[in-house]
């Protein structure tokens, strides 16, 4: 069996084997795995898989295997959110997402690896130690999906959720070389998934490929009345997999090639932008003046948001609890030592933002920033289909490199954060290497035009063999 | 007249009601009734702030604050939203309480109360919608508690917090508007006073136009009172001792009837609110119209309503419209044909006032019977039905019994269990009306027998009258009537 494979061709090896053997070949190459992309895996997968296989093969994903993001409520399965302080949490309920998955018949390999609460962009901050970029061990997978985009690109699993609160997820996918989507705000529910900044968020496929990216949001996307911010889009995802790209108006936003950005990296996105016009489309530059200072705005909201959402783990109910003599010290306690450096230091941020004397000074000026943002989106696509970009302005850097330097850390978000404060959807692709490391195009869309996104991204990559490349240090 | 108030008092309430009249919980599916139920039984990811869980809100609770909304006579915000109160307490699962801050879905609106001198309004600043918090149950008293176990059923239960203006001058007023509001909340079938917990009061008070005080968590209407009483004796001591009554808030020790220090201003909690990002805002004008057709009539309407229909006092109306299941029992008993004045005088003050002697409530009434319940012990119930107060009325306006007779009926149907009839009663303790020759035979035995105090009342002393009163009553075992008793001897001795 070829270690990477497309949901296509695992459906093939389904039904010439059977969805037993599939998932206990990907259970081999979870067990012999050099990246530590899995908190946990599912003791119950093979278990599942039969059960597929003599219930016949019913539902579009039919025992295909999938990793899920460990801050994603799977029944009987832990989810830490790479944090200490939900230790021994199991969930009893699903995500309405594994709802989905389960009934169109997937079967999940395990929880993923994960900054702790998704607070980072290198996966380092985890509990349970960094995830390895299979492109080059010594180097970070990005974050915070980065144990979803690691395995993937590591062939330890055909596709995986992840969740994007400020490029969660097209940041691994760039430095892993595999495709990412963060869906329009509102196109997948969030219920069941553990909040960072639940205005921001949604939860996102990976994948080897952007057929399959279609094929997972056919899934998972759609209304869901237990979360009040969910949409009916009634999008067809895979529909919108055309290989055309004629007419098609491309917008290339200045502000996206900024001070610091890699030449390689620039280039790269030149030349993808260069080969879509070779394929028919048009670009043009376009002025988005409130980009510089989103990224402060996206901080103090994802902030202000976390520190109220993450107050719940207290040790009085579920969780990692220590002893005090009563319950505040209790409380002091727990959440000293549960929480991990970088999610404290959230949290206090949060906390000031929001406080009287500061709320106006911060919060409420980052939202009237995240207006003139979403204002910034409303007028470039006005006149453009699709926006392109560098996903990140870098490649993967070394575990240890930024970790002891926050703000260089919170930097590196700069083009994924502004997608966020408008809720547009927004995909990575891999669109070219530098020194043997994926670079990322990154393709952003108006609300709820997914359809435009992927129909880009499918054909650039139809055109192009960056996606077939694959990491000979995990091979 | 006009109230001079003259100790400067200004008290203003803040007043959580549950909506415990909707079936479920405010964000979740779980049922609210939960008041007999095993602790945590009525939870669900979602009120018990599982990580992930999403809250959804219940139409019904908007619906309820509209009418609220509109009986106090208020603006009905075009568009409303909620927000997070953060604060860490152990009956928070999520660690704030979600709440409405600057967007209120009531604001301006009104009761009018019996003041001091006469009508007086009180206005209303806001009233908005929120959440409740779970129970913590103390094993033992809270000071000697080893432990704190956590009921999370309440959790969730959809809340209307109501802000009045500091328009009140006396802990009378306080209680008043109380009962005004409670009775307006029960003719809107939002809200059942008699549930544990149902309402909590915090009191804002402060005398000499000076410095206010608030004093939190106060859960009867009759403690409000109380603790008002001694909140403005303590601040008047403190101005008299030549000292400054400080913003701080108190607790009342319900116990020992006094109010104690919680926190100074500088310790203030600061709750950080922001806007749910897990609900939408909403534009509700479109609601009001369908919300009002279903506004019943209200107790000031039903009050004017009875006196022209009936014919009854104001008082009497007042009375019978100051809870609405007792008007209903009320309109139940008249539409039986009874004469409508004496069913008021005997249900209003006889039957009220016996229920409010034995520390009785009323707590439903189903169109044949009236239930109550007692205050504090609530396995202590019973109930009358609509047509025992018809025969008991027809009974009195034909004649066939006498007042006293008739107390003892309801006297009687109060505090028993079984079920009888007002002529059952009356025939097991013999209580019909003598025949006025086995009175007049009792009178003259009477006199015969008593020849010292019939001189005494001849001679002047009035008092004698009533010794041969009694002496009749005895002779008749209660069944003659009192007055027509009186009379006959009078006319005997006097002619």
């Amino acid at each position: 069996m070829a270690k990477w494979m497309s949901v296509a061709q695992v459906k093939e090896k389904i039904e010439e084997n059977s969805a037993e053997e599939v998932t206990a070949q990907y259970l081999e190459a979870i067990g012999k795995s050099k990246i530590n992309g899995y908190i946990t895996v599912s003791e119950k997968a093979l278990e599942q898989a039969k059960k597929i296989d003599a219930e016949g093969h019913n539902g579009p994903l039919a025992g295909i295997p999938i990793a899920i993001k460990d801050n994603i409520s799977v029944v009987g399965l832990p989810n830490s959110c790479g944090s200490k302080i939900l230790e021994g949490y199991i969930p009893p309920f699903n995500a309405h997402v594994i709802e989905k998955l389960l009934a169109a018949g997937a079967v999940i390999l395990g929880k993923t690896n994960m900054d702790e609460f998704a607070m980072g962009s290198s996966t380092e901050t985890s509990y349970f130690g960094p995830t390895a970029n299979p492109w080059d061990l010594e180097r970070v997978p990005g974050g915070s999906s980065g144990g979803s985009a690691a395995v993937v690109a590591a062939g330890e699993a055909p596709f995986a959720l992840g969740s994007d609160t400020g490029g969660s997820v097209r940041c691994p996918a760039a430095f892993c070389g595999v495709v990412g989507l963060k869906p329009t705000y509102g196109s997948v529910s969030r219920y069941g998934v553990v909040a960072y900044a639940n205005s921001l968020e949604q939860v996102g496929p990976l994948a080897n490929n952007v057929t399959d990216i279609a094929v997972l949001m056919d899934v998972i996307a759609g209304y869901d009345r237990k979360d009040s911010t969910s949409i009916d889009s009634k999008i067809e995802y895979q529909k919108a997999l055309v290989e055309d790209v004629k007419g098609l108006k491309i917008g290339v936003p200045k502000e996206f090639f900024g001070e610091g950005i890699h030449p390689d990296v620039e280039k790269a996105v030149w030349n993808a932008i260069h080969k879509c016009e070779d394929l028919g489309a048009s670009w043009e530059e376009v002025s988005m003046p409130h980009i510089k200072y989103a990224l402060a705005s996206y901080y103090i909201i994802a902030m202000s948001e976390a520190s109220s959402n993450l107050a719940r783990f207290d040790g009085t109910r579920y969780g990692y609890r220590a002893n005090g003599e009563n319950w505040h010290a209790m409380v002091s306690k727990t959440r000293a030592d549960g929480f991990g450096t970088e999610v404290k230091r959230r949290i206090l941020l949060g906390t000031y933002a929001l406080s009287a004397g500061y709320h106006d000074k911060y919060y409420l000026k980052a939202l009237k920033v995240r207006t003139l943002v979403k204002q910034d989106f409303d007028r470039a696509l006005s006149k453009v289909d699709v926006l392109m970009a560098p996903t990140m302005p870098n490649p993967a850097f070394k575990i240890g490199e930024k970790i002891e330097d926050p703000l260089t850390l919170y930097l590196s978000d700069v083009n994924t954060c502004p997608i966020n404060l408008a809720g547009v959807p927004s995909l990575s692709v891999p669109c070219g290497f530098t020194d043997g490391l994926p670079i990322g195009l990154q393709i952003m869309g108006k609300p709820f035009d997914e359809p435009a996104v992927l129909r880009a991204a499918y054909t650039f990559e139809q055109n192009t063999d960056y996606h077939t490349k694959r990491p000979s240090e995990v091979a | 007249m006009v109230y001079e108030n003259p100790d400067g008092v200004r008290i203003g309430l803040e007043i959580h009601i549950q909506l415990n009249k909707l079936k479920t919980k405010m964000f979740c599916g779980c049922s609210t009734d939960y008041h007999n139920a095993a602790p945590n039984t009525h939870t669900c990811p979602v009120c018990l702030g599982l990580p992930g869980a999403l809250p959804v809100l219940n139409k019904k609770v908007v619906e309820a604050a509209i009418k609220v909304g509109l009986a106090l006579e208020g603006e009905i915000a075009e568009e409303t939203q909620f927000h997070r109160k953060n604060y860490f307490y152990p009956d928070l699962p999520k660690g704030y309480q979600i709440t409405q801050y600057d967007f209120p879905i009531v604001s301006n609106g009104k009761i009018v109360i019996e003041g001091e001198d006469g009508e007086h309004t009180v206005g209303i600043t806001r009233a908005h919608m929120e959440e409740d918090p779970g129970k913590l149950v103390h094993i033992g008293s809270i000071e000697k508690s080893k432990g704190v176990l956590i009921d999370y059923n309440r959790s969730g239960v959809s809340l209307i917090e109501t802000v009045t203006e500091p328009d009140m001058r006396s802990p009378k007023e306080a209680r008043r508007f109380l009962d005004k509001f409670r009775n307006i909340l029960e003719y809107l079938d939002v809200f059942d006073g008699n549930l544990e917990g149902a309402m909590r009061v915090d009191a804002n008070v402060s005398v000499h136009w000076g410095t206010r005080v608030e004093v939190k968590n106060i859960s009867s209407h009759k403690g409000v009172e109380r603790a008002l009483l001694y909140e403005i004796m303590r601040q008047k001591n403190v101005i008299r001792r030549g000292g400054k009554v400080s913003q701080e808030t108190r607790h009342f020790d319900e116990g020992r009837g006094v109010t104690l220090s919680m926190r100074t201003k500088e310790e203030a909690e600061d709750y950080r609110y922001f806007r749910e990002p897990d609900l939408m805002p909403m534009r509700i004008t479109d609601w009001i119209p369908a919300v009002k057709e279903t506004l019943p009539e209200l107790p000031d309407a039903k009050r004017t309503r009875f006196i022209e229909q009936y014919g009854i006092t104001d008082m009497h109306a007042k009375s019978l419209t100051s809870k609405i299941m007792l008007a209903d029992f009320y309109e139940g008993v008249c539409a039986k044909g009874v004469d409508p004045k004496i069913a008021a005088t005997w249900t209003a003050d006889v039957f009220l006032g016996e229920l409010n002697y034995r520390d009785l409530a009323i707590s439903s009434y189903d169109g044949e019977k009236i239930g109550f319940i007692h205050a504090k012990d609530p396995r202590i119930k019973n109930s009358i039905k609509v047509s025992d107060m018809v025969e008991l009325v027809n009974l009195f306006a034909e004649g066939k019994i006498s007042d006293r007779a008739a107390v003892e009926v309801i006297r009687t149907m109060l505090d028993t269990a079984e079920e009888k009839t007002p002529s059952q009663i009356i025939e097991e303790k013999g209580l019909f009306k003598a025949e006025d020759d086995l009175v007049t035979k009792a009178v003259a035995e009477t006199i015969a027998e008593n020849e010292a105090a019939v001189q005494d009342y001849l001679g002047g002393t009035e008092k004698s009258l009533n010794f041969l009163v009694g002496q009749v009553m005895k002779k008749t075992k209660g069944t003659a009537d009192a007055k027509t008793a009186r009379d006959l001897i009078i006319k005997e001795l006097k002619g």
